[in-house]
């Protein structure tokens, strides 16, 4: 049932491109549908999931035969991990239709590329052969591409070239460790599950961890490979974005979780300590270069880095507690930083024409559209991770996973979640609260904020309550997974 | 077997070749005779009808009669049936995309004929000498196609480099060709392996190798002998250049590959990393790294497409010439032909586009003429996308299929990843490609047409032969069993 997830996706961008140009009214239209289609196909199939005896382990969608010669399969599954995401998908995707509801240029490909990119990120959560899941991977590549390209904003062209070639260096290397490792294993077979069984060498996981680990590692913005992160954040239009950040950056998490890190658990071994400096690293750097950006963007797409270098501290700590936290965070920091982009890029810039904090200042935006100001302050809560949201309870179980796994880190750690704390409220009062003493009159007036924003807020903000205070909604379907065989060689000790 | 029967069975072998030869003369005496006082759009249509015609009952013919013998000069095998009927098919798709650009239509048709059944032989035939002989009729068509074009400087310029580098290069073949003979006694393929067993004859047989392979190499445009190709691919008329790109390449790899199997199959040495041992491998190697490099480094500097294609061209020889290292000669030739084959149809419908574009813009292909292609004429240029995507190896286009068939063929090669280095250099060229596909794709789709462009208007034929071409590049690329199959079921029984 999951699978039509995808279908529809796809189906749905092939749609969209056919539809006349001169009616962005339809093209929206068809684009929520497809994406309420999709969402509801993801509920109901993670509810379907949840209650067959399956659950928790790994349960199959479909699993024939596809290319004889690599005796590759089409196989589709779905664990609680993929659950998760499967879900987060649907909901970002609705979001960002919502938020880019003005798009008046070329709507019809807009979209159309919108809903490749979302097939193409369903796609890789539920494949569990290798060779379907990179290609899942390399499908969500290009509509990045033109989706910034073509309808974002400053210095897009250079973002999305940026972006683009990360991406591909990336899977590149994906590519290449995935190869070695079908031809060593001998298996005669990509499948994730049968792959995991093979005992490859220590010399080589050594490198192929690496390898196929920093590959994947790129997207999800691991210091120092984050570069793209915030250009391509900058650059985008508000839905990209918001997918950017919101689901993108977790199919790189995902794919270092789901292959890199289940396939060469020796590897990982060998370069855990390393791997989570760079994670503290990436949670410290990004939150102080947030704190000192004039660009609104800016802020939130380095904020993005260090919210994900909790993901990988999460992956590193190996405890059942800190990976659950890290799958946590994926889901939280995919719906709270889809919101602040909302926020930064559609409420505010659209309406204002200008991210520099130094000119907001004056605008004290909380009188003038104050649903964007309170919203960013509820959006800025969960981001800080304050109990409540979901943020909290990601964060939370990361840091105790790492207390476990690496005391000093998590004291680090403590030190970012602070200046956390400080670039939120920073923007906030700048760009919201200044109160400043001498306001300049707006030259027009702003539109008021529309409906469809305010769906998309809501929805948004409900999620990350809903996760705040009843987390066992996810971690019951994370947990389980994390205990089930194909996760059991990474988790040392397995308690929650 | 007496002379009768002997030349019988000959003719009944050769009765495809005999077919296309006679569609030729065909061709020409129609043109001459009956069609002189007509305009040239018509000629055009008889003449390229007659073509398909003569082509598609050779293809038929082909089907119906499997032959599978070896009788002196001649071997044909299923596989050689294949690639006879991929050769023809191909011819007929240049045929069908022929436009006009000059008043001998008929001697162009002739030609065309003429280098197609030059292919044909040369892919049949198991002796050097029929091979130098059929390597022949097909250069001196195609040179005289390339210069086809007579009141363009630029196609004379292009004719002259290509006619001298290949005669060059058929001088220094039929020189390594000489030491052979000389060396073995024997021009057939099969019989000289067992000569070359002889260790007595080393320096003079590498000189023989290197000097044979030579010749080959200038066909596919492999580096350092591929100087030909970016003047000949701009200067050609269209459709040659096409049939250059595209069936000259199919046939020339298939019979490099017999003739480093067959006749060469004792002597492969080896390419693995930190082992090197003289023979074929080694100088293969060298040929598709130089390839890959200068290819790909090159082609970033183009602001012609056709040259920044002909570049491609010469990265993708360098992937192609790869997939040599495999392990048997059913992994080689499945990886190789498919490689080939896809390659091909692609190229072919790539210049097909370029050669819409010129018309509407007084026959410039430079970068910038193709912006805003998208306004000017969507459905082609959702076609060159698919094209150039598939190019760049982005699936589920067959362009990426063959990469990673290949690749995965190369390192399946040897023991413990010896010949990784090979594919790390691969996937590393092949990561720097994407920039340059990305750089025509930012023409068409984003860049803005400039003012008072018209649309841009293909004639139904090409259009339909561009989109047929298209869909088989994703039908092949998400069904590759499709092809696969055919070459699997020609390959059980041994390939040459």
């Amino acid at each position: 049932m999951l699978a039509w997830t995808i279908y529809i996706s796809f189906i749905g961008a092939a749609l969209l491109m056919l539809l006349p140009a001169n009616k962005p009214g339809l093209s929206r239209g068809g684009a929520l549908l497809a994406a309420l289609a999709g969402l509801c196909v993801a509920i109901a199939g993670v509810l379907q999931y949840h209650g067959s005896p399956a659950a928790g382990g790994l349960a199959d969608i479909i699993n024939i035969p596809w290319i004889n010669a690599l005796h590759v399969h089409y196989h589709l599954a779905v664990d609680g991990v993929s659950a998760v995401l499967v879900l987060l998908t649907g909901i970002a995707a609705v979001a960002g239709i919502l938020f880019s509801w003005n798009i008046e240029k070329r709507t019809n490909e807009f979209f159309a590329l919108y809903m490749a990119l979302i097939g193409g990120v369903y796609g890789v959560f539920l494949s569990f052969d290798l060779f379907l899941l990179f290609v899942f991977y390399e499908i969500a590549i290009v509509p990045k591409y033109f989706l910034i390209a073509i309808w974002g904003s400053t210095r897009r062209e250079y973002g999305a070239m940026k972006l683009a070639l990360y991406s591909f260096v990336g899977s590149a290397m994906v590519m290449l460790g995935l190869i070695a490792a079908y031809v060593v294993s001998k298996s005669s077979s990509f499948d994730l599950v049968t792959l995991s069984q093979y005992p490859f060498p220590p010399s080589f996981q050594n490198w192929a961890f690496l390898l196929v680990f920093i590959g994947f590692a790129i997207l999800a913005g691991l210091w120092p490979f984050h570069t793209w992160a915030p250009t391509g954040h900058v650059a985008a239009p508000t839905a990209a974005s918001m997918l950017l950040a919101g689901v993108v950056m977790k199919l790189g998490a995902y794919g270092a979780l789901r292959v890199a890190m289940i396939l060469f658990p020796a590897g990982l071994h060998t370069w855990q300590t390393p791997i989570a400096i760079l994670a503290v690293i990436g949670i410290i750097y990004g939150a102080m270069v947030a704190l000192v950006q004039r660009d609104f963007k800016f802020v939130i797409g380095y904020s993005s880095v260090s919210h994900m270098g909790f993901v990988l501290l999460g992956f590193m700590t190996l405890t059942t507690v800190g990976l659950s936290g890290a799958v946590l965070q994926m889901f939280s920091h995919g719906i709270v930083a889809g919101l602040l982009f909302a926020v930064v890029g559609r409420m505010v810039y659209d309406r204002t024409h200008t991210r520099d904090l130094n000119e907001l200042q004056p605008m004290n935006l909380n009188k003038v559209i104050p649903f964007a100001a309170t919203t960013f302050v509820i959006a800025g809560a969960a981001s800080m991770g304050l109990p409540g949201f979901s943020g909290f309870v990601a964060e939370f179980q990361i840091v105790k996973g790492a207390w476990q796994a690496f005391p000093i880190f998590a004291l680090l750690t403590g030190v970012g979640i602070l200046i956390g704390v400080a670039y939120t409220l920073r923007v906030l009062i700048k760009a919201f609260y200044s109160d400043d003493k001498n306001p300049q009159p707006l030259a027009h007036p702003l539109p008021p904020i529309t409906l469809p924003e305010k769906i998309g807020a809501v929805l948004l903000l409900t999620c990350t309550f809903v996760i705040g205070i009843y987390p066992r909604l996810l971690i019951d379907l994370i947990v389980p997974t994390l205990n089930s065989p194909l996760f059991a060689p990474l988790v040392k000790g397995g308690v929650s | 077997m007496n002379f009768v029967n002997l030349h019988s069975e000959w003719l009944r072998l050769l009765t495809p070749e005999l077919i296309v030869v006679i569609t030729a003369l065909v061709a020409l005496l129609a043109d001459t005779v009956c069609l002189r006082q007509q305009c040239d759009c018509i000629r055009i249509k008889a003449g390229s009808i007659i073509v398909s015609l003569g082509c598609l009952i050779a293809v038929a013919w082909l089907s119906l009669y499997p032959a599978n013998v070896h009788l002196q000069m001649l071997s044909i095998t299923p596989t050689v049936a294949f690639i006879k009927q991929v050769v023809l098919g191909l011819a007929i798709f240049t045929a069908l995309v022929t436009t006009r650009f000059t008043k001998h239509i008929g001697e162009y048709f002739a030609l065309l004929l003429l280098a197609v059944v030059g292919l044909m032989l040369l892919v049949s035939s198991k002796n050097l000498l029929l091979i130098f002989v059929s390597l022949e009729l097909l250069s001196v068509s195609l040179y005289a196609m390339a210069a086809f074009e007579k009141t363009s400087l630029a196609s004379s310029e292009a004719s002259l480099k290509y006619f001298l580098f290949g005669a060059m290069a058929a001088a220094f073949t039929l020189f390594g060709m000489s030491l052979i003979y000389g060396i073995t006694g024997t021009l057939d393929l099969g019989d000289m392996t067992a000569k070359f067993k002889d260790q007595s004859i080393e320096p003079v047989f590498y000189v023989a190798l290197v000097m044979t392979l030579v010749g080959f190499a200038f066909k596919l445009a492999a580096a350092p002998f591929h100087l030909w190709a970016p003047d000949a691919y701009q200067g050609a008329p269209t459709p040659v250049a096409a049939f250059i790109a595209s069936g000259s390449k199919v046939g020339s790899f298939f019979v490099i590959a017999r003739i480093l199997f067959e006749g060469f199959g004792g002597r492969t040495g080896s390419a693995a990393w930190g082992n090197f041992l003289p023979g074929w491998m080694p100088f293969i190697a060298v040929l598709a790294v130089l390839s890959m490099i200068v290819g790909n480094v090159a082609a970033l500097l183009q602001t012609n497409v056709r040259r920044l294609l002909a570049y491609s061209a010469v990265a993708h020889a360098g992937y192609a010439l790869l997939a040599l290292f495999g392990k048997n000669q059913a992994a080689t030739t499945s990886a190789l032909l498919y490689y080939v084959i896809t390659y091909a149809i692609t190229v072919l419908g790539a210049f097909t586009v370029i050669s819409v574009v010129e018309q509407g813009n007084k026959h410039h292909s430079d970068l910038s003429n193709f912006a805003g292609l998208s306004h000017r004429a969507p459905v082609l240029s959702i076609c060159m996308g698919i094209f150039m995507l598939s190019l760049a190896g982005i699936p589920p286009l067959s362009g990426f299929f063959g990469k990673f068939y290949v690749f995965t063929t190369t390192i399946g090669g040897s023991e413990n990843l010896r010949l990784l280095w090979l594919v790390v250099v691969a996937i590393c060229a092949s990561a720097v490609s994407f920039y340059y596909y990305l750089q025509v794709l930012k023409q068409i789709f984003v860049n803005q047409a400039p003012e008072q462009s018209a649309p841009i208007e293909a004639s139904p034929v090409t259009q339909a032969a561009i989109v047929v071409l298209a869909i088989l590049v994703v039908l092949l690329g998400c069904l590759p069993n499709l092809l696969l199959g055919q070459l699997e079921s020609a390959t059980v029984t041994p390939v040459f």
